[in-house]
């Protein structure tokens, strides 16, 4: 058994196993210390300290005229920003220039695909229109996205504005200012024209295979008509036949329908199944086979997509 | 045609419709939905996976009566397949995980619209995934834009509407200049299916014409899917965006949404324009540069953050800075790596966005580093969850992380050498600074502390659906870093059928 050092206490090694077992720190004595600051917990109200600070930091950088190097980084910003967007443009326009030109016949957007759209497209589904032949079945799927971006942005806008019951009860003191004085004129205008834009936005929609139009358009003219009678009558008036309800069934009556009509043809598509959809004789108003109830749907989703923007954007609800 | 074929079609079509008839639920019937459709989703994508693994080749699904290139086509490969089954389960887990805090700050009478979004999304990830058509690429990344709008300002509060409109004007600036390159390449090819273009351009790379548009076209489409992503010169967006949104909502954005962008690239450089004349273009050397300078600032940033979703937030900075620097290493290894970091990254991310959430919920809902002190012993299973995570993006082995950093180690040294050493030390300063910043946050959560007064009562309930999404969280991110041969296997096969 070895025998222990007298000086074991002042050791390298003993110093060591002290330190490694937490008995002594190294620094002790040595600099200055202090306990760790406890955490600290500021339960859950909104006042915090810290986040003041920053603000007020904030305040004071954002202060323009204190703070010279902000206002020169500023200007500096802008400037970059300009030059960055002419260099773009620029680069842009450098390119146009090196496009084929626009209608040339060599051309090599003038291919065998808008070649076959604009030859069978009429004996393949039916439509004299060959661009709803085009975007509603040849490449029905990405109309089918199309409409489900304008379903989704209408989505977003109620979620950003759309109020609770209560809360429209509440500005209903002051949301008369808003509302349009009851004008004998302009009621008498919109009454006799409401029925003609509704009558002519049906026309586009249902005569969408067969000319200019269809339910894109047809839709937004219906949705516009709609805005007009609500801005003459009022939102009291409008509800009597056009309130949240009748919105939510006739929006998603509608996409439902699409997406399964979009479904079948998918499917009846890809699995070489016989379409059972008659698709008529071109020229008629009964023709197109699925082409017009598509557009049916999509008239009635952008109808009340166009609305819900307006009635959303004016008060918060329909 | 086998009836597997159909699956990826059906997966799409299945979302957008549930999506629309959520519309008059309420928020309870549109949950039970939502992760219906998920689930569902996910057992379509494993079955899709498992057919095209096992027949070796990738089928085309023409979406209507008539084929490219007159109508619309999807495509479902292996690597498409895997990467939709992948997000799949991670958009179930992070709705799961964060299902409790959703309900509790959303209001109630909005709840069924998160869903609709949720949703779309999942379609618009999917159609991503699987489009063979650019301009049907284009419009579901129009879908995805909104609905991660909607994502983060579901709370309308002000900091997320200003989170919101700041993604916002991001990232339309991205889909402003991804159109233009789609509108000048049609116009050069004539075509927008993807193998069309694709012969069309070798063509016109043949006989020299056109080049200066289609340089451009490749930049403008790689700058515009680049600020979509986030990549680092244009991130200021992210941390803001996924600090104030719902748990579940930063999850699928930082996991997914960014990520689909990425996939949407690749899918563009190996089937639109030909990787060799994406090599040639030299534009690869411009994202491996901006990946690096990523991977660096996007780790100190979150170093330097002062709560807990900014520095998870920063750090997905810097892991998409690493993605980019697999693809700017421009060989197939780079890619597999980027594309494995690509899933690692979605799974590890929800996991500490869930887990974090667990956390704050446990001290108070404070984020900042102090309340969380002691955080992991109120709430064990979060913590242990955060823990594997943070583990996982560090580098340590048996777990995800470990396998993206050796891949992208051993594709560094297959690349050029030019690019070799720069990518190594990088890689390693990287780890570096990530442990710093993740091990600082573990140490704190596991520093024990005296509960004081007035956090005593709060008591944490972890609800089963957040456990048994905490817990497959962790097991996916087990099962990429054991089970990593067959994935990349899979990857490589995945990227062969592309080319």
């Amino acid at each position: 058994m070895s025998r222990i050092r007298d000086d074991y206490e002042s050791s390298l090694w003993s110093r060591l196993t002290r330190w490694v077992n937490g008995e002594t720190d190294p620094f002790e004595g040595k600099m200055e210390m202090r306990p760790l600051r406890e955490a600290e917990f500021r339960g859950r109200s909104v006042f915090n300290p810290d986040r003041l600070d920053e603000d007020k930091v904030m305040q004071y950088l954002d202060d323009l005229d204190k703070n010279k190097e902000m206002r020169a980084f500023r200007i500096l910003y802008v400037l970059g920003s300009v030059a960055l967007c002419f260099l773009l443009i620029a680069v842009l326009l450098l390119t146009v220039s090196y496009l084929p030109r626009l209608g040339d016949p060599d051309g090599p957007n003038n291919n065998e695909v808008s070649a076959r759209y604009v030859e069978h497209g009429m004996e393949e589904f039916g439509a004299v229109n060959m661009v709803t032949n085009m975007i509603l079945c040849y490449r029905g799927f990405d109309t089918f996205g199309e409409t489900c971006v304008l379903f989704i942005a209408a989505t977003c806008v109620i979620v950003l504005l759309r109020k609770n019951e209560e809360e429209i009860e509440n500005t209903k003191e002051t949301d008369w200012k808003y509302e349009s004085k009851p004008d004998a004129i302009l009621q008498m205008v919109t009454r006799i024209l409401v029925p003609v834009i509704f009558l002519f936005g049906f026309y586009i929609i249902l005569n969408g295979h067969l000319s200019p139009g269809g339910g894109f358009s047809g839709g937004a003219t219906i949705g516009a008509g709609l805005i007009l009678y609500v801005t003459t009558f009022g939102f009291h008036k409008m509800q009597r036949f056009f309130d949240e309800k009748t919105y939510d069934r006739v929006k998603v009556g509608a996409l439902s329908l699409y997406s399964v009509t979009m479904i079948y043809y998918f499917y009846t598509g890809a699995n070489m199944i016989k379409n059972v959809i008659p698709s008529g004789t071109p020229g008629n108003i009964l023709s197109g086979g699925m082409i017009l109830p598509i557009n049916i749907f999509v008239g009635l989703e952008v109808a009340c997509t166009m609305y819900c923007f307006f009635a959303l954007f004016r008060r918060g609800g329909m | 045609m086998n009836f597997v074929q159909n699956f990826p079609c059906f997966s799409i079509v299945l979302c957008m419709a549930a999506g629309i008839i959520s519309t008059p639920m309420k928020g309870k019937t549109a949950k039970y939905m939502t992760l219906t459709v998920v689930s569902l989703v996910a057992v379509m994508s494993i079955a899709t996976l498992s057919y095209v693994a096992a027949t070796g080749e990738s089928f085309v699904y023409v979406m209507g009566r008539y084929p490219a290139p007159w109508g619309n086509e999807i495509r479902a490969g292996v690597l498409e397949a895997l990467l939709a089954t992948v997000f799949a389960l991670v958009m179930l887990f992070s709705l799961l995980g964060g299902m409790e805090h959703l309900f509790r700050v959303v209001d109630p009478g909005k709840i069924n619209l998160y869903f609709i979004l949720v949703d779309l999304l999942l379609s618009s990830l999917l159609a991503i995934i699987y489009t063979n058509d650019l301009f049907t690429g284009y419009v579901f990344v129009e879908i995805n834009t909104i609905a991660a709008c909607g994502l983060i300002m579901i709370r309308g509060s002000g900091r997320s509407l200003l989170a919101a409109t700041r993604y916002m004007v991001m990232s339309l600036i991205g889909s402003g200049l991804f159109l233009i390159s789609l509108a000048m390449l049609y116009d050069i090819t004539g075509h927008l299916l993807m193998e069309n273009v694709h012969t069309a351009i070798v063509h016109l790379v043949d006989t020299r014409e056109y080049l200066v548009p289609l340089l451009v076209i490749i930049s403008l489409s790689t700058v515009g899917l680049a600020i979509k992503s986030g990549l680092y010169p244009f991130h200021s967006w992210m941390p803001d965006a996924y600090g104030y949104a719902p748990a579940s909502s930063s999850a699928i954005l930082s996991g997914l949404v960014s990520k689909s962008y990425i996939v949407l690239l690749i899918k563009i450089f190996y089937r639109v324009i030909g990787f060799d004349i994406i090599v040639r273009s030299k534009i690869v050397n411009v994202l491996f540069v901006f990946g690096l300078i990523g991977m660096i600032m996007g780790s100190v940033s979150a170093i330097m953050a002062k709560d807990i979703y900014k520095m998870i937030a920063y750090s997905s900075i810097a892991q998409i800075g690493y993605v980019y620097m697999g693809i700017g290493l421009a060989t197939r290894e780079g890619m597999t790596a980027a594309v494995f970091h690509i899933l690692t990254h979605a799974v590890t991310k929800s996991l500490l966005f869930v887990s974090a959430k667990g956390l704050t919920d446990a001290s108070g809902n404070q984020k900042a580093y102090p309340a969380l002190q002691g955080a992991a012993f109120r709430n064990p299973l979060a913590g242990a969850a955060f823990l594997v995570g943070s583990l996982s993006m560090v580098g340590i082995p048996m777990l995800a992380g470990f396998i993206s950093k050796l891949l992208f180690a051993t594709a560094a040294l297959g690349a050029d050498p030019k690019k070799t050493l720069v990518t190594l030390i990088v890689l390693a300063v990287s780890t570096v600074l990530n442990a710093v910043y993740f091990l600082h946050t573990v140490i704190r959560i596991y520093t024990p502390v005296n509960i004081p007064e007035n956090v005593k009562g709060i008591h944490i309930h972890v609800k089963a659906g957040a456990a048994a999404a905490l817990v497959a969280l962790i097991l996916l991110n087990f099962v990429l870093g054991l089970l990593s041969q067959p994935i990349t296997d899979l990857i490589h096969a995945g990227i062969d059928m592309f080319a």
